[in-house]
């Protein structure tokens, strides 16, 4: 580790999470806590060493409300990411930049929501085009004339990949299948012992067409948190580590949030900046990576990524995931804890946590050689990806 | 709920939604180099300039993407919806409510939808070729 660089300098050394439901029956800001306990417990840490929060800026419990619960006594380092789900593996770059500089030595990023029987997300939400802000301004162009869904903002995108590209809904589906699969096997997963067939994706209703049903995340309840610690420090604590081999953020060029309709190209390049500066700070390629965790809010998106990350050409993804290679046993199993389809919707936190997982050797559904995973957050807004390693 | 969302309008998009209450569909245009650009901000991304103004589109568009909406519910408006992206012949994108259905490449012409006294939003039908 010379010079410049965050890689391999911190490691995620403890996760947990609550149970993954569609009503919790408790605080938004309990859950959280519970998951920065369990965490805490994960790596044989207590409250007292916690120096450092950071988390989203949608999420609804302040850093410094989950200190007083946990009985933190002072905080060193807080930072919040913007963006909705695009700020999932960024809260982790957050905390690695600062206990690598030693602004903090134990950070732990959270993410806890009511996402089902509270505020959801797959609604209408008339409060993002009310904001006076620039996000609000921006609202003014699709809101007032009805495109005011994650899931319809998405399909626009959809439609005019499907044209391009010649990629069909049964290509989406590959993706529901490959998550409802190994969601099945995951005792955790909201939709534990109910695979899918792409006949079942086929025949679930129209969302925002061309997006079935089946093509769209859950709505979930429930918390994670991540304990991100020094790389010395790591070594040291209770389980394995899972080293940052690199994080990045990326934003693209006229870039909007769920809107990014103005550049010749109406894809997600944001994600193609996260996968440039992640290949170049790991030294690693796509070939070096035994499996993916990418954010599947729609199924899409799963596609596109692909092809933004470098696993395979433009358009070239309908391709890619035909005959299982995205499930385990394939060329590169994706989203092994059933994704946000087949798990549960955690803003993608839970996708870092099954990448731990699988560096530790303790996922339900392990990947043989799993010594790297790469791990996305939510595309269509400015995102962030991760590389963890063994 | 019974009308459409409200745009939030402040001094940068005014000039739109001025000009939709009129019967016109504006594209900004910068006084200093005359690049359009749709949607619109305070500073032209070309030139640098604060210089803003505006010319009014012939309201004339060939169909880039489309969606039709089916759920959930959305406030002021009837489902199934259709939702395009058109690219007007003055060279900018923009998205748009549609009285109908449509393919990519169909030609839309823009008419008005008057929510109420404050409030006219374009919207779009396909025009047979």
């Amino acid at each position: 580790m010379t010079g410049r660089t965050l890689s391999g300098k911190a490691a995620i050394a403890g996760i947990g999470a609550t149970e993954f439901s569609k009503e919790s029956g408790r605080s938004e800001l309990q859950l959280s806590v519970e998951a920065v306990r369990h965490a805490l417990a994960d790596c044989g840490l207590t409250p007292a060493d916690v120096d450092g929060l950071v988390t989203f800026t949608m999420d609804t419990s302040s850093e410094i409300a989950v200190a007083r619960e946990l009985g933190i006594p002072e905080l060193r380092f807080f930072s919040r990411i913007n963006y909705g789900g695009g700020a999932a593996c960024a809260t982790v770059q957050q905390a690695a930049m600062a206990v690598a500089t030693g602004v903090a030595d134990v950070v732990v990023a959270y993410r806890g929501f009511n996402e089902r029987s509270g505020d959801r997300f797959g609604q209408v939400s008339s409060w993002a085009a009310a904001q006076v802000n620039t996000n609000g301004l921006d609202n003014a162009w699709t809101y007032p004339l009805g495109l005011s869904t994650p899931a319809a903002t998405v399909a626009m995108q959809a439609r005019r990949y499907m044209h391009e590209y010649g990629a069909t809904s049964a290509d989406f589906g590959a993706v529901a299948v490959a998550d409802r699969r190994h969601a099945a096997t995951n005792p955790a997963a909201f939709f534990y012992g109910k695979p899918i067939t792409l006949e079942d994706h086929q025949a679930s209703r129209m969302i925002a067409d061309p997006l079935h049903l089946l093509d769209c995340c859950q709505e979930s309840d429930g918390a994670v948190a991540l304990v991100v610690v020094s790389a010395e420090r790591a070594k040291d604590l209770a389980q394995r580590p899972a080293y940052i081999a690199a994080a990045a953020q990326g934003s693209g060029r006229d870039q909007f949030v769920m809107t990014s309709y103005y550049r010749d190209d109406i894809g997600i390049p944001e994600i193609g900046v996260v996968g440039r500066e992640l290949w170049k700070q790991s030294g690693l390629t796509p070939a070096d990576m035994p499996m993916a965790v990418l954010y599947d809010h729609f199924t899409p998106y799963v596609l596109m990524q692909l092809e933004e990350l470098g696993f395979c050409g433009r358009g070239e993804a309908k391709d890619f995931v035909r005959d299982g290679a995205i499930e385990v046993g394939g060329r590169l199993p994706v989203n092994t804890h059933g994704g946000q389809l087949g798990e549960a919707y955690i803003h993608g936190m839970n996708g870092v946590a099954e990448g731990v997982r699988q560096i530790r050797g303790t996922s339900v559904n392990p990947v043989a050689d799993a010594h790297h995973v790469l791990v996305t957050a939510g595309t269509g807004v400015p995102t962030s990806g991760l590389i963890l390693s063994a | 709920m019974s009308g459409p969302v409200r745009p939030v309008v402040n001094r940068d998009n005014a000039y739109f939604f001025e000009g939709t209450a009129k019967r016109e569909l504006r594209i900004q245009k910068c006084n200093q180099c005359g690049v359009l650009r749709h949607p619109p901000g305070p500073a032209c991304p070309d030139c640098g300039a604060f210089d803003r103004g505006f010319v009014v589109s012939a309201g004339q568009g060939t169909v880039f993407s489309y969606v039709v909406h089916h759920a959930p519910q959305v406030p002021g408006k009837q489902l199934p919806l259709v939702i395009a992206l058109l690219d007007l012949d003055e060279g900018v994108r923009m998205v748009a409510e549609m009285t109908g259905p449509v393919e990519i490449g169909d030609r839309a012409t823009v008419g008005w939808n008057v929510v109420d006294d404050d409030l006219t939003l374009p919207i779009w039908t396909k025009v047979d070729r």
